[in-house]
């Protein structure tokens, strides 16, 4: 009578995270195949459209990497609130704050050549990030408001504040009373990285992100009293750690890092500010996170197949006329199947046989 | 042989990845019985206890009930079959009241309830009030719930896991009456403790586990203690030696009236405190727990901040501690062991060395805000090695340790930054007799080197055993101290029920 | 006076779909289990629902297809939360983008399309009151039903046994497991009840208030209802009274508009968001309150085993 039982693991592995992700991707796969069923698509022609497809010409890797510069900012800072069980869901907003910052500064000095404008730009979006998560900071540590349903109130509220300002005061004055600003100079936008496509120096930014996320997330004491926090509130109460230290923090950093992504999107592809700026970058962030397994190596991965899902929806969208509402359930299948197999990081499923019973001796 | 036992268990077998709970096991309960299962923590008396009750399954082996054969797959089936169980830790719905907790249990309406809750109460002495929210009940109510319910599911056996625990000496005679009752009705009672005395007190056979196995079937008024210690323990269990070296006894923690209001509504609030510790002396509060330990040692720790409505000062080696969160004290040599070992004294899916940082990070482990890896690993290593914890190394999970290993590991932890003064809550609850003994012998030890320490503890015994002074709490207020080797056991039972004046009389006429 | 009716009559239509969602989520909330893809689940009972009376004409129909197909949504949080073990939090964000890529694909060929509307139900004299019958006897059938399961959910929370169950399983699920209380079951159950609701609500949203689908139509009322549970600190008469006086401020938005006010849209937009951060705010500081008055358990990892 052998049989098959869940049990804990005793020792954490560097492979269950990768196996659990690999899962995922695989479930999505299958659940993707069905999809394209229902759409009269056959299976593997639709999966090679949205994961094989864009890898094969460099326009669409250098899409890929356009779309994972945003991705991989918002993701990393995400993650380290996450790790401590402080959800901030509305990088989407934070990230729209931090491109109004930056435009401001755009229109106010346009006409100018200086090379500290970007700079400049840059801190503004990444401040203005900060202070819109910082108010949802403010709330729960002051008033222990959830700061999950005030930053998604405060997505809200930037969104309306966008369409007011590219409406009125940021609206381009010679552009056809169209809802969009002017189109920002030379100074206020990122260099080329890539010649012969749009990526650009984001990206670089991004990468940089993720190496101080890979030290300050395996070496820092900061983080590791956030981790605490996270995962035995009461253990990080006994310990002395200051669980509002950790809310700002981790809204602080998130914010900036969404803000960041902002400024990224309007000087870098779009070169203005519009009320389109983002496909939902800020919640695609959330499952970047979430299936990068909350690390800064394995978010880099995930932003790269999370932009390949983007870049490959369009691509399905163009090839096979499939609604890109696809890669909207693309996305919520990698983050749901993830979910679900990641019991399996904690756990592993074994067959027992009876036999084998009686050789395992009492520990103590 | 006339009568059927109304339990027969034959070779009933139940593994877990690490450990071989039950081995082989036998039992046999008879109708109106009090039987004892008894045996020392990690014994397997638990895991035996649930197979009966329905929530684990065995691997191997039969369980009759009533002479035929049955499989108890769930709760539910062994309350329909008659069997009622009263839980160590209370399954009560704090917001619910009296008669909606059992009403979960036990069909019919709440009204219908309340008025067999009061017939009952009386028949079984169990006083309750069926309207009452549990909330703001005490201990001893709390299980006078637990027993109703149990009663009025009308069962054949009834299975009682270490229901004394939780009691003051007088509430225990009070429960053995119930008890007593109960098994002249007819009612076969399982009886699960580690304390001989009761067992001796009130039982008929007693079933003597250890490691899983039965080691013997003896007749309770029999035996002695010495001979059940033997058969339980399997050896002989060394007292704690006591060294003649001490420290000079100056007060190192001072508490002056000391108030706290805790958030909870409904947990006692502390009332006007003084407590001073000595260095070379071990200090021990005794008292039924929900009594305001925990907002003690809370406020000792700097665990909870104090309100506006507070006040009092705690003054440690002359310097006041005031608003000093937890870290900072630890920094000035104040540490503290807390009751719960997973989740609160460790990070379950932390590492040891993970979770040797965390109470000792200050002690040179970080250098511009990056944690020294090797040398957090090196401390835990040491920790594992001076306390002799079995484990996997530094790298194994807090939550693949024993409770006993794990609560070794973290007593070491804090031993390791040599404490001036040291704060315990239940160090030994729930750990097996050898890990217990180890624990209390490096308490024994670090009070001769000078340290200051104080013991919350249930446990009247390990509180005479260990201590120098002992504290009494009831309702938030603390006993003045009285000397260990004068006290008596009585008194100090009589002061965990209120009553602090037999305490100090007595203690006045030693003097 | 007329204003008056219009203030009544409005607010009773605008807070239906939000009290059809908020019960369903209330219910689930005091089991224990918090559901964050409310509004993926509202979005994609709005899309069935419109497609459903769409294509068949009929509103049952379409209520039915929507309550399905949001309950569906919600086992799936049910089984990650309850069989996986996995965090709330995290699951419900799933399914709630799961629910509104799903919206759109659902909806994607009838975005902008109307249907009739569901009709006023005749109540004779009832009707026919002046003032009093305009106000509150001049809806359609939903909005009584949603009247109708504010008395059900309260009933049945507060006045039986399942309720008991439900409350003492969102206290201490170990305990309520120990007592042999199929905690799983009523919990999915709950769960299941809450995502049918907030299917139902989205529907009444695309087939009845607007009605039309539009894609991003739901517009955060999912999450507002979240906010509902918290503000009515989970006591069913407190969380409707939210519901209708966030009802109002969508009014008010509309009135705005009908009186020509100089006040740039946006501004009005934002006011539910805006009320319910402040509101957050106000009733989350009061922790003891709130400690008092949550269901123990909610958003924490499942531990029997």
């Amino acid at each position: 009578m052998s049989r098959l039982v869940i049990e804990s693991r005793p020792e954490r592995t560097v492979w269950a995270p990768i196996q659990v992700s690999l899962l995922a991707v695989l479930l999505t796969c299958l659940g993707g195949s069905v999809l394209f069923m229902i759409y009269g698509v056959p299976p593997l022609k639709g999966l090679d459209a949205i994961f094989i497809d864009p890898l094969r010409t460099s326009y669409g890797v250098g899409e890929i990497l356009l779309k994972m510069a945003p991705l991989l900012l918002i993701a990393q800072g995400l993650a380290i609130g996450f790790r401590a069980q402080i959800w901030n869901i509305g990088a989407e907003g934070q990230l729209i704050v931090g491109a109004i910052a930056a435009t401001a500064l755009a229109i106010q000095f346009q006409g100018t050549t200086s090379p500290l404008l970007l700079p400049a730009m840059i801190i503004a979006g990444m401040m203005g990030g900060m202070v819109w998560a910082g108010i949802a900071a403010l709330l729960r540590a002051q008033f222990n408001a959830n700061e999950i349903l005030v930053t998604f109130m405060l997505t809200s509220v930037a969104l309306q504040l966008l369409y007011y300002l590219v409406a009125g005061p940021m609206r381009d004055p010679s552009g056809f009373n169209f809802p969009q600003s002017i189109r920002f100079d030379a100074a206020a936008k990122f260099p080329i990285l890539i010649e012969g496509t749009r990526v650009n120096a984001s990206l670089f930014i991004g990468l940089v992100a993720s190496l101080i996320a890979v030290i300050f997330v395996q070496r820092s004491l900061v983080s590791y009293k956030m981790s605490v926090g996270g995962i035995a509130p009461a253990a990080a109460t006994y310990a002395g750690y200051s669980s509002k230290k950790a809310i700002w923090l981790a809204l602080l950093i998130s914010g900036g890092a969404a803000g960041m992504a902002g400024v990224g999107e309007v000087s870098g592809p779009l070169g203005m500010l519009q009320r389109n700026i983002s496909p939902g970058y800020g919640y695609a962030g959330i499952i970047v996170a979430v299936l990068g397994g909350l690390h800064p190596i394995g978010i880099i991965f995930a932003s790269a197949l999370m932009a390949l899902v983007y870049v490959g929806g369009d691509f399905a969208l163009l090839s096979l006329g499939v609604p890109n509402a696809v890669t909207g359930i693309f996305q919520g299948m990698l983050l749901t199947f993830y979910l679900a197999c990641s019991f399996l990081l904690t756990s592993r499923i074994r067959w027992i046989k009876p036999d084998a019973l009686k050789q395992e001796a009492p520990a103590d | 042989m006339v009568e059927t036992p109304l339990l027969r268990l034959r070779g009933v077998t139940k593994a877990y990845p690490a450990v071989l709970a039950n081995d082989a096991v036998d039992l046999d309960v008879m109708p109106g019985e009090i039987h004892a299962v008894l045996g020392e923590n990690g014994a397997g008396k638990s895991t035996l206890m649930k197979i009966i009750y329905g929530s684990v399954r065995p691997d191997a082996g039969t369980v009759e009930w009533r002479g035929e054969q049955v499989d108890i797959q769930s709760p539910l089936k062994a309350r329909d079959l008659g069997i009622g169980m009263v839980f160590q830790h209370f399954s009560l719905f704090e917001t619910l009241t009296a008669a909606e907790n059992i009403s979960l249990a036990v069909p019919g309406t709440i009204a219908d309830l309340s008025t067999r809750i009061r017939a009952a109460s009386a028949q079984f002495g169990l006083d309750v009030e069926p309207d009452s929210r549990v909330q703001a009940m005490t201990v001893g109510e709390r299980q006078r719930i637990e027993i109703l319910r149990c009663i009025l599911q009308e069962p054949k056996l009834i299975i009682m896991d270490e229901p004394t625990s939780v009691l003051p000496p007088q509430g225990i005679a009070k429960l053995f009456e119930t008890l007593r009752r109960l098994a002249s009705e007819g009612i076969g009672i399982i009886f699960i403790s580690h304390k001989l005395d009761e067992i001796k007190a009130l039982c008929d056979t007693a079933t003597v586990m250890r490691g899983g196995r039965v080691v013997g079937v003896v007749d309770a008024k029999v035996e002695d203690a010495r001979s059940l210690t033997r058969l339980m323990i399997g050896r002989e269990i060394a007292a704690p030696s006591h060294s003649a070296e001490r420290g000079d006894g100056h007060a190192v923690l001072e508490v002056a009236g000391l108030n706290h209001t805790p958030l909870d509504p409904f947990a006692p609030a502390l009332k006007d405190i003084s407590l001073t510790l000595r260095s070379g002396q071990i200090t021990g509060i005794a008292g039924v727990s929900g009594n305001g330990q925990d907002a003690l040692t809370r406020a000792l720790a700097g665990e909870i901040v104090q309100g506006s409505q507070d006040a009092g000062t705690i003054v440690l080696e002359g310097a006041e501690l005031g608003a000093d969160t937890p870290d900072q004290r630890r920094t000035k040599g104040l540490h503290f062991v807390p009751e719960e070992r997973l989740g609160r004294g460790a990070v379950p899916i932390h590492t040891l060395s993970e979770n040797t940082g965390l109470t000792t990070h200050h002690a040179g482990l970080v250098n511009w805000g990056m944690v020294k890896l090797g040398k957090r690993r090196a401390l835990a290593q040491g920790t594992i090695e001076a306390m002799d914890v079995r484990c996997g190394g530094p790298d194994a999970t807090a939550q693949s340790l024993s409770g006993g290993n794990l609560q070794k590991f973290i007593v070491g932890r804090e031993l390791a930054l040599r404490p001036k003064v040291l704060i315990a809550s239940q160090p030994t609850w729930g750990v097996d007799v050898g890990a217990a003994a180890a624990i209390r012998q490096k308490l024994i030890d670090l009070r001769d080197e000078g340290a200051a320490i104080l013991i919350v503890s249930e446990e009247i015994e390990e509180i005479f055993e260990i201590c120098d002074t002992i504290q009494v709490m009831f309702r938030g207020q603390l006993s003045p101290p009285v000397q260990a080797q004068t006290a008596s056991i009585d008194d100090v039972g009589l002061a965990m029920a209120g009553d602090f004046d037999a305490l100090v009389l007595r203690e006045a006429a030693h003097v | 006076m007329d204003v008056l009716v219009f203030i009544v009559s409005g607010t009773l239509a605008a807070a239906t779909a939000l009290i059809f969602a908020a019960m369903g989520e209330l219910v689930a909330e005091k089991s224990g289990v918090l559901n964050l893809g409310i509004e993926g689940m509202m979005a994609t009972g709005a899309a069935m629902g419109f497609v459903a009376v769409s294509l068949s004409g009929s509103y049952t129909v379409g209520f039915v297809a929507a309550a399905v197909l949001g309950c569906l949504l919600s086992l799936v949080h049910a089984v990650l939360t309850l069989v996986f073990r996995a965090d709330q939090t995290a699951s419900g964000l799933a399914i709630g983008i799961l629910g509104l890529g799903l919206s759109s694909a659902i909806g994607k060929s009838y975005e902008g399309r109307t249907v009739a509307g569901l009709p006023e139900l005749n109540l004779g004299p009832l009707s026919d009151i002046p003032v009093i019958g305009e106000m509150f006897f001049q809806q359609d059938i939903m909005v009584y039903l949603s009247i109708a399961l504010i008395f059900a959910t309260w009933y049945v929370l507060t006045r039986t046994k399942l309720g008991l169950v439900i409350r003492a399983i969102g206290e201490s699920p170990e305990n309520a497991h120990a007592l042999g209380l199929k905690v799983r079951l009523i919990r999915a159950g709950c769960v299941g009840f809450g995502g049918a609701m907030a299917g139902i609500g989205g529907a009444y949203m695309s087939t009845a208030y607007t009605p039309l689908w539009a894609e991003g139509m739901i517009a955060g009322r999912g999450w507002i209802v979240v906010a509902l549970t918290v503000f009515g600190t989970w006591i069913v008469p407190r969380v409707a009274f939210g519901a209708y006086l966030f009802g109002s401020m969508s009014l008010l938005e509309l009135s705005i508009q009908a009186f020509g006010w100089n006040i740039p849209s946006q501004a009005m937009s934002v006011l539910p968001y805006v009320v319910t951060i402040i509101m957050l705010a106000v009733i989350s500081r009061n922790l003891a309150f709130i400690r008092l008055n949550s269901p123990a358990s909610l958003g924490a990892v499942l531990k029997i085993s």
